[in-house]
């Protein structure tokens, strides 16, 4: 396979460029080697039978940017979350750009990883954390581990409880044809210490690109992470994202996935508990059109007791759009009173639309609450002419009852200006306007 | 105001609607009673605009204006008002959002800007005051979690805030208590005057008590079978609906 070919023959050079420490160096060549022992999944794997891959790894990716690619503030602010004081980590084709950003190493590391896998200060921090749970046996997350090299680095100590959200945003200007992007994050969040992030990726351009990204995060004991992913791309815009979590004593870790946009979007979503008295929160609204296709792999994997896990994802498919929830729960045998719910509801606008729903539950525990739902359906009609009766547009009346679907999900959203940032999108892409948020 | 000649309505070929004839002038209260099944909740859908049915004849005019092709929120604004049996609940949307929402929607279709936030707050507390609706209730989402009573107070409460020519209440009795049903009557009352026309369509004679009807028509399979004064009802409380169907 083509792309496949280039990557490999690509990392001598890219080992080159880099200037790191021995270790990661052995740790970049051991995934190297991984990758190129699992190769890109095809169809017949499992995991990837809905969600083809053929056509995008066709495509003859450039893997690294050539560009000065500079961007006004101007041009992308509309992609900030802007009307809230945040820390940015802000990303153009790949390259830390300084002038978007908004970084701080007082009280806590918000800044590089480029820096951390450097500097000597932070080498034991990632000596003890960079790709200690990353999936061994994945493939687009080997590939990302030989290939990391930039990303955000955020470190939050203990008991500090972070003021301002965290946006990390990765822009690609299309200045390269076919790029192919391999961001890295980590994220260690001390005991007791306290962390929201908003996290993007946006093509300013119709041209195709094709992000691989992995992001690490760590919640020590009584930490509390709060995430936000935004993904509104544009139409040639791919998105493989891996995300792990670990959770230590008593810590709450929620992730709220947003997909409304992009040719292909696969979020992988793994969390892995460590101790006891965990909560676990993953929580997604997916309205999509077209061809697009969005598929949510959820791992929650319980291996302590009296831990909870809650999922809720909806989505609303249109036109010949298609969607995947594959929800896997692992209760392990020492992980008794676990709490594990599981939800995921549908809509299909259109005859042509597809949705994939798989809960899959493996119990190993006989003293668990453990319970899944799944939903496919379509807008109810009778509610619809409810609102028509009230004289209440059609096109309005679908858009309140979208709302109302996928309310659940933007009620937990803590920081008011995503929720209305998210609320914005949903009626930009249902085409209302309905004068307030809900 | 409403005029409706010989109306014929089914639902995937099954005929439920066989020839009705009604007229409703301004300032008239028209009860409809009838049955279960006899074709009282899909008369007021088809006069609301529903898509589920099918008319096959006849013609309902709305001060002489045909509104065969007109959708449901046309109709709504032209004044036709259907308050629900069963309201439908929408999370995450107050009861005040929704209401600006629908106000605002008949006035942008009748070429008027909106309503200025300061009216349009005015209006909304006058009405809930009307309704014995408190300010925590307005703040809820649509319908969620509302007590029968609840729905159908707020049912009538979007009829004072969209102020119909012709209110069309479906059943407004059912899961009603007697204090709720008190409140829900007495709203309605209010807001009858020269210029609007409500129909009341029930099952049983005991609304009828608290909104007085001018005419009470009775309907059975599909077709009015007996139309009189509000004694009528009271016959029909006494002896049943048996005593019609063997007429028929």
């Amino acid at each position: 396979m083509q792309l496949e070919e280039k990557l490999m023959s690509s990392f001598v050079a890219f080992e080159s460029e880099v200037d790191t420490l021995a270790p990661v160096h052995d740790v970049r060549e051991k995934a190297l080697k991984s990758f190129e022992k699992l190769g890109f999944p095809t169809k017949k794997n499992e995991e990837w039978k809905y969600t083809p891959l053929n056509t995008l790894l066709k495509e003859d990716f450039h893997i690294f940017s050539k560009h000065d690619n500079t961007i006004e503030f101007k041009d992308v602010k509309q992609y900030f979350i802007h009307d809230i004081d945040t820390f940015k980590i802000v990303f153009v084709d790949g390259v830390y750009n300084s002038f978007l950003s908004e970084t701080t190493h007082e009280g806590a590391d918000i800044c590089l990883l480029s820096a951390a896998l450097t500097q000597s200060k932070y080498k034991k921090v990632i000596a003890d954390y960079f790709n200690q749970m990353a999936a061994e046996n994945d493939a687009f997350t080997s590939l990302n581990t030989a290939f990391a090299k930039e990303g955000a680095y955020i470190y939050i100590p203990e008991k500090k409880i972070l003021e301002k959200p965290i946006q990390i945003i990765h822009f690609s200007t299309g200045n390269d044809a076919a790029l192919m992007l391999q961001p890295r994050n980590l994220i260690v969040v001390g005991k007791q210490a306290e962390v929201q992030i908003i996290e993007r990726h946006q093509s300013l351009s119709s041209q195709k690109v094709f992000t691989n990204s992995v992001t690490e995060i760590y919640a020590d004991q009584r930490a509390q992470v709060d995430y936000y992913k935004i993904q509104n791309d544009q139409e040639e815009a791919s998105l493989i994202d891996n995300t792990y979590i670990r959770q230590e004593k008593e810590s709450h870790a929620k992730v709220h996935t947003f997909s409304f946009g992009g040719k292909l979007t696969r979020n992988n979503l793994n969390f892995f508990h460590n101790d006891e008295r965990i909560e676990s929160t993953l929580k997604g609204i997916t309205i999509i059109e077209n061809k697009q296709l969005v598929d949510h792999h959820t791992l929650v994997h319980h291996a302590s007791p009296n831990c909870e896990s809650h999922q809720d994802y909806k989505g609303i498919y249109a036109d010949t759009s298609t969607g995947v929830f594959n929800g896997k729960v692992i209760v392990e045998k020492e992980a008794q009173k676990t709490n594990a719910f599981q939800q995921n509801n549908n809509i299909l606008i259109d005859d042509k639309a597809t949705i994939n729903s798989k809960p899959q539950l493996e119990i190993f525990a006989d003293d668990v609450k453990c319970s899944h739902g799944c939903t496919i359906g379509q807008l109810d009609e009778d509610a619809l002419f409810y609102l028509r009766t009230r004289g209440i547009p059609k096109k309005e009346a679908k858009a309140l009852m979208t709302y109302a679907f996928a309310n659940n999900v933007l009620e937990s959203v803590q920081i008011p200006s995503v929720k209305s940032r998210i609320n914005k999108i949903i009626a930009t892409k249902l085409g209302v306007d309905l004068g307030f948020d809900v | 105001m409403l005029s409706i000649d010989n109306l014929h309505a089914s639902v995937e070929d099954k005929s439920i609607l066989n020839g009705i004839s009604l007229d409703v002038k301004a300032g008239e209260v028209h009860a409809i009673m009838g049955p279960n099944g006899s074709g009282k909740s899909t008369l007021s859908s088809v006069i609301a605009g529903s898509e589920e049915y099918e008319v096959s004849k006849g013609t309902i005019l709305l001060n002489g204006e045909d509104i065969e092709e007109l959708d449901a929120e046309s109709r709504a604004h032209k004044g036709i008002f259907l308050s629900f049996q069963y309201p439908v609940e929408i999370p995450g949307v107050t009861v005040t959002n929704f209401i600006k929402t629908a106000i605002n929607a008949s006035r942008k279709a009748q070429g008027l800007d909106e309503m200025p936030a300061k009216d349009m707050l005015k209006k909304i507390r006058d009405k809930a005051n009307l309704l014995e609706i408190d300010s925590r209730f307005l703040s809820r989402s649509l319908n969620q979690g509302f007590s029968g009573g609840e729905k159908k107070r707020n049912e009538i409460f979007q009829m004072a805030m969209l102020d119909p020519k012709l209110a069309i209440l479906d059943e407004t009795d059912s899961g009603l208590d007697i204090d709720a049903l008190r409140i829900v009557a007495n709203g309605v009352n209010k807001l009858r005057n020269e210029n609007n026309a409500i129909v009341v369509i029930t099952h049983y004679q005991r609304l009828l008590d608290y909104i007085v009807p001018d005419f009470v028509h009775v309907l059975h399979e599909g077709k009015i079978v007996k139309s009189g004064t509000k004694e009528l009802a009271l016959e029909l409380e006494e002896k049943g609906y048996d005593w019609i169907k063997k007429g028929a």
